[in-house]
């Protein structure tokens, strides 16, 4: 069988709903950051799908909105990174069941 | 996308990314969640070739695979043995329910629509036609991200400084 836009669409929802999963469900903080990056995966799946499949005039700018994706996971992962031994180095945990310190 | 080659690869492939990002969820260490990681993305760096977008593929496995990856794993490995389980919160399963209720969605809507598609890759998918758009469409948010990589580098390391380290620098 032939794999069309919708096989590809299919691996990327599947892909982004398993990050989604995976970042609300864990309790470590780096896991929940795992998941978001397996979600900005996805994301940019079905968008280079979407770029290679799509009768469009300009089909490159698929490409650059992933590319600025790229960049921005990557600040993205090293704030957050910097964040989690942060907390840790504060609070001597990263469980974000543990992190309440705003509750009353 | 005629032939075999190209259907054997797409069926490979989303095999692996599946369940490579499978055991990310049900891993108990968070370092074998990472390894599951590193493999899913490699796994969507493939879809990337399959897909006819080459640079694309080769930013994922050196920004993904090489940077990001490496930068989880000193996190983990910064933080003591015990941060590093990776078990469920206590509001696991509304969050469950939820991303499956969301794929039901999506799978409704992708297998719903007609799409307009084109059979064979359309031309000017090449890292010469990326550059231009970059460097011509595209250059003020291009210059934009430039300066986001610069201020989250500098932000990631006043994060990190230690205690004693901002100590000494209020001496000089």
């Amino acid at each position: 069988m032939t794999p069309g836009i919708e096989h590809f669409l299919t691996v990327g929802a599947l892909l982004f709903c398993l990050g989604l999963a995976i970042s609300l469900s864990k309790r470590n903080a780096i896991g929940v950051l795992m998941g978001v990056e397996l979600m900005l995966n996805a994301v940019n799946l079905t968008l280079i799908t979407f770029s290679r499949f799509a009768a469009s005039p300009n089909p490159v700018s698929g490409h650059t909105f992933v590319v600025f994706i790229l960049t921005v996971a990557a600040a993205e992962a090293a704030v957050a990174l910097a964040l989690a031994v942060a907390v840790y180095r504060n609070r001597e945990t990263i469980d974000v069941d543990r992190l309440n310190l705003l509750r009353s | 996308m005629e032939g075999f080659g190209p259907s054997l690869a797409f069926w490979v492939l989303s095999a692996l990314t599946l369940i490579a990002a499978g055991g990310v969820m049900v891993s108990r260490n968070l370092l074998h969640a990472v390894l599951f990681l590193i493999l899913t993305f490699v796994g969507v760096a493939g879809f990337f070739v399959l897909l006819s977008a080459d640079f694309i593929a080769m930013a994922q496995v050196i920004i993904y695979v090489g940077a990001i990856a490496v930068l989880v794993l000193f996190a983990i490995l910064l933080t003591p043995r015990s941060g590093r389980d990776n078990g469920e919160t206590r509001w696991a399963l509304p969050g469950i329910l939820l991303a499956v209720c969301l794929a039901a969605i999506f799978l409704f809507v992708v297998h719903d629509t007609a799409w307009d598609t084109v059979g064979d890759a359309p031309a000017g998918l090449d890292a010469r036609a990326l550059g231009t758009a970059l460097l011509t469409t595209w250059v003020v948010p291009f210059e934009i991200a430039s300066v986001l990589l610069t201020a989250a580098l500098v932000g990631a390391i006043m994060l990190t400084r230690s205690p004693e380290e901002e100590a000494e620098d209020a001496l000089v």
